[in-house]
C-alpha cells in the first residue's frame, strides 16, 4: 500500500518518542546518586556496575534521539516547530551526556569526595536530579498538550511546571555556590589535582541541572508558537 | 438499433460484469479509506467496520445515491447527440467501466494513489470526447465537477477545523473534560443523525415511495421534523452507550484524556456509519451509473433519453460488488490502514470523519461525484492545522495532484481504446 494517499498522510508523531527519550535520560541521571554513594563508601566495584548501567542508558537515549531525528522529514505538518523539536531532543540528550561524563571522570580517577563535604554534595546532586525529574514531568505533559491542541488550561498547567523547574534550578545554583565555598576553604589541605577535578565534577552536576532547565525553556518556546 | 436488438443480452451481461469489476475495485480500496480512520483509532474492529460498511454503504447508495448516479449516467455526456446511435452510448459506458476498473487494478497493484471517481469521470469524458466528438461532452457540468474536486477537500478541512475547535472549547479544555464529554457528545450524535436523515428525506425517499407532508409548504420544512426526530433518536441511543463508560483512574505517565477518548470512540461508531453512508451515496454511483445508462438504453429498445426509473437490481449489483471487494481484499487494506494511523485519536478522528461525511453527503445531494478519500485527506489536514495531530505528511497533497494528472488521461485513454475495440467487435 505504498501509494495509498490516506495511509501516507500520517507521519510518525514525535510526541511519544520525545517522551520516551526523556524517560531514558532521567533514568540515566538518577543513577548519579547511588553512584556517588558508592564512591563515598569506597565501593568501586559497585560504582563500576552503576557506571555500566549509565553507559547502557546513555546509549539507548542516543539511539532514540537518532530515530526521532530520522522520523522528522522537512515536509511534516506538526503542531510544534520542527527545529524546536530537534533542539529539545538535543537538550534532553545532554542531561544523559553530563551523567556519563561525571561518572566517567570519577571512576577513572577514583576521585573521593572529602567526607565532611559528603552530605552537602549529595544534597547538591539530589537537587540536580530533582531538576531533571521536574523536566521529565513537564515533558510527560506533551501528550496532554497534544490532546488539547496546545492551548488553554493545559498550557497554563505546563507553564506552572516550567516555573517550578526554574525555581529548582536556582536552588541548585545556590547550592553550587555553597559547595564551592566549602571546598575552597579546605582546598589547601587536599592534593591540587584532585581539587581541580572536584571542581570539574561540581561544574558537571551544575551543568546537568542547567540542561534540565533548558529543556523546560525550550519546551516553552515549542508550545507557545 | 439492430445492434441493440441483436446483441442486447450479451451487451447487458458484459456491462454487468464490468460494473461488478468496478464495484469490486471500489470495495477493495475506497471503502477501506473511508472506514480506516475508525479502525485506526480503535473505535471499531475490522469486522465491525465491514459490517457497518455493508449496511450503510448500501443504504447510502439506495437512499441518497440517485443524484450522482444520474450525473454519471446522463450528466457528463449530452444524451441528445446520441439519439441516433444508442449503441455508441452502450459501448462507451462499457468501456468506461472496464477502463476505470482496469486502471484501478493496475494502480493498486503498483501502489499508485488513484481515486475511483476520477477514473470513471476521466473515462466517460475520454470516450465521449474522442470517440463521439467534443460536443458530446457537457463541458459546463464537467467544469463544475472538477471545481468540486478542489472545493470538497477545502470545505471538509474547514468543517473539521471548526468541529475540532468546538470540541476543545466545549470538552477538552475545561475543568472536567469527562463530564462535559458526556454532556456534549450526544449533540454531535444528533448532528450525525440529523444530517443523514435530512439528505435522505430530501433526496432519496421519493423513489422508495415514501413522502412526508406536514403541510409546511416547502420540501425543506417538511423534512425538518423528520430529521430532528431521527437526530434525537440517534442521540438517545448514543447517550445510553456513553452512560456505560466510567471515569477510571489513570497512571501518571498515561494520558489523562484516556477516558474522554473512550467517550469519543462511541461517537466514532456513529460517524463511521455516516462515513459509510456518505461513501455509498457518492461512490457506488461510479459503478452503478454506467450500468444504469446501458440498461436504460437496452430496456427501452434503443431509446437514449429514457425517463425510466433505475431498476433496484442495479443498485443491488453495485452493493454486492462492493461487499465482494471488501470481503476479498478490502479487509486487508483496512487492517493495514488501521495499523498505520494509530496517531489519530477518536476526538480527532470523529471531527475528520464527520466533516468528510457531511461534505460528501451534500455533494451527493447536489449530484457531484467527488473523491471520498481526497475529502477525508482535506478533513484530516483541517484537524492538523488546529494543532490536533502529531505529524501529517504534506507530501500527500503533492501525490494527490499527481494522481489527478495521471488518472484522468489514463482513464480517458483506456476508455478510448476499449471504445473503439467494442465498436469494431459489435458492428
Amino acid at each position: 500500500m505504498a501509494g495509498n494517499p490516506f495511509t501516507n498522510l500520517f507521519g510518525q508523531s514525535p510526541i511519544r518518542p520525545i517522551q520516551t527519550h526523556m524517560e531514558h535520560v532521567h533514568q540515566c541521571a538518577k543513577k548519579l546518586i547511588p553512584f556517588l554513594n558508592a564512591t563515598l563508601n569506597n565501593d568501586w566495584d559497585k560504582a563500576n556496575e552503576i557506571r555500566k548501567t549509565v553507559l547502557t542508558l546513555e546509549n539507548e537515549a542516543d539511539d532514540l534521539k537518532k530515530a526521532l531525528r530520522l522520523n522528522l522529514p522537512k515536509n511534516l505538518l506538526m503542531p510544534v516547530d520542527r527545529s524546536d523539536m530537534l533542539d529539545l531532543v538535543n537538550r534532553q540528550d545532554k542531561i544523559a551526556n553530563c551523567t556519563k561524563d561525571i561518572t566517567g571522570i570519577m571512576l577513572g580517577r577514583k576521585i573521593r569526595i572529602p567526607s565532611n563535604l559528603a552530605s552537602i554534595f549529595i544534597d547538591y546532586a539530589t537537587t540536580a536530579i530533582t531538576t531533571s525529574e521536574q523536566a521529565l514531568k513537564a515533558i510527560r505533559e506533551m501528550d496532554e498538550l497534544l490532546s488539547t491542541g496546545f492551548r488553554g488550561r493545559e498550557l497554563i498547567l505546563v507553564e506552572g511546571l516550567i516555573e517550578e523547574l526554574d525555581r529548582l534550578e536556582n536552588l541548585n545554583d545556590a547550592l553550587q555556590i555553597d559547595v564551592r565555598a566549602q571546598l575552597f576553604e579546605q582546598e589547601s589541605e587536599l592534593p591540587p589535582v584532585e581539587v581541580m577535578f572536584l571542581y570539574r565534577i561540581i561544574d558537571g552536576i551544575g551543568e546537568l541541572a542547567d540542561h534540565a532547565q533548558k529543556v523546560g525553556s525550550r519546551m516553552q518556546l515549542l508550545i507557545s508558537r | 438499433m439492430d445492434i441493440i436488438a441483436q446483441y442486447g443480452h450479451i451487451l447487458l451481461i458484459l456491462t454487468c460484469c464490468f460494473g461488478l469489476f468496478m464495484a469490486w475495485g471500489v470495495g477493495a480500496n475506497d471503502v477501506a479509506n473511508a472506514m480506516g480512520t475508525s479502525v485506526g483509532s480503535k473505535a471499531i474492529t475490522v469486522k465491525q467496520a465491514i459490517l457497518i460498511a455493508m449496511i450503510f454503504e448500501f443504504a447510502g447508495a439506495y437512499l441518497a445515491g440517485g443524484e450522482v448516479t444520474s450525473t454519471i449516467r446522463k450528466g457528463i455526456i449530452d444524451p441528445g447527440i446520441l439519439a441516433g446511435n444508442p449503441e455508441l452510448l452502450v459501448y462507451g459506458m462499457m468501456s468506461a467501466l472496464l477502463a476505470a476498473g482496469t486502471w484501478l487494478l493496475i494502480a493498486s497493484m503498483y501502489g499508485w494513489p488513484v481515486s475511483t471517481t476520477h477514473s470513471i469521470v476521466g473515462a466517460i469524458v475520454g470516450f465521449a470526447a474522442v470517440g463521439i466528438g467534443m460536443d458530446a461532452v457537457n463541458w459546463a457540468k464537467v467544469g463544475k465537477i472538477v471545481a468540486s474536486w478542489v472545493v470538497s477537500p477545502v470545505l471538509a478541512g474547514t468543517i473539521s477545523f471548526g468541529l475540532f475547535m468546538s470540541v476543545q472549547r466545549l470538552i477538552l479544555d475545561t475543568k472536567d473534560p469527562f463530564l462535559n464529554a458526556k454532556k456534549y457528545v450526544p449533540y454531535y450524535m444528533f448532528a450525525v443523525g440529523f444530517m443523514i436523515a435530512m439528505v435522505t428525506v430530501l433526496k432519496g425517499l421519493k423513489h422508495v415511495g415514501i413522502e412526508f407532508d406536514f403541510g409546511f409548504g416547502s420540501k425543506f420544512t417538511n423534512a425538518l421534523p423528520v430529521a430532528t426526530g431521527v437526530g434525537v433518536f440517534v442521540a438517545i441511543i448514543g447517550k445510553y452507550f456513553l452512560s456505560k463508560i466510567k471515569d477510571d483512574d489513570v497512571g501518571p505517565s498515561e494520558n489523562r484524556f484516556v477516558n474522554v477518548e473512550k467517550l469519543f470512540a462511541v461517537l466514532m461508531v456513529f460517524t463511521a456509519c455516516a462515513m459509510a453512508f456518505a461513501h455509498g451515496s457518492n461512490d457506488v454511483a461510479n459503478a452503478v451509473g454506467p450500468i444504469a445508462a446501458v440498461v436504460g438504453v437496452i430496456n427501452s429498445g434503443g431509446e437514449v433519453l429514457s425517463k425510466s426509473v433505475m431498476p433496484p437490481w442495479i443498485l443491488l449489483l453495485g452493493g454486492a460488488g462492493i461487499v465482494l471487494g471488501l470481503a476479498t481484499y478490502g479487509f486487508k487494506v483496512m487492517a493495514t490502514i488501521g495499523k498505520k494511523i494509530t496517531e489519530l485519536t477518536p476526538s480527532r478522528g470523529f471531527a475528520a470523519e464527520l466533516a468528510a461525511a457531511t461534505t460528501v453527503v451534500f455533494a451527493s445531494a447536489t449530484g457531484l461525484p467527488i473523491s471520498t478519500t481526497h475529502t477525508l485527506v482535506g478533513a484530516v489536514l483541517g484537524v492538523g492545522l488546529a494543532r490536533g495531530i502529531g505529524a501529517l505528511n504534506l507530501r500527500v497533497v503533492g501525490t494527490i495532484f499527481m494522481s489527478w494528472i495521471i488518472t484522468l488521461p489514463a482513464g480517458a485513454g483506456l476508455a478510448v481504446l476499449f471504445f473503439f475495440f467494442f465498436k469494431g467487435v459489435f458492428s
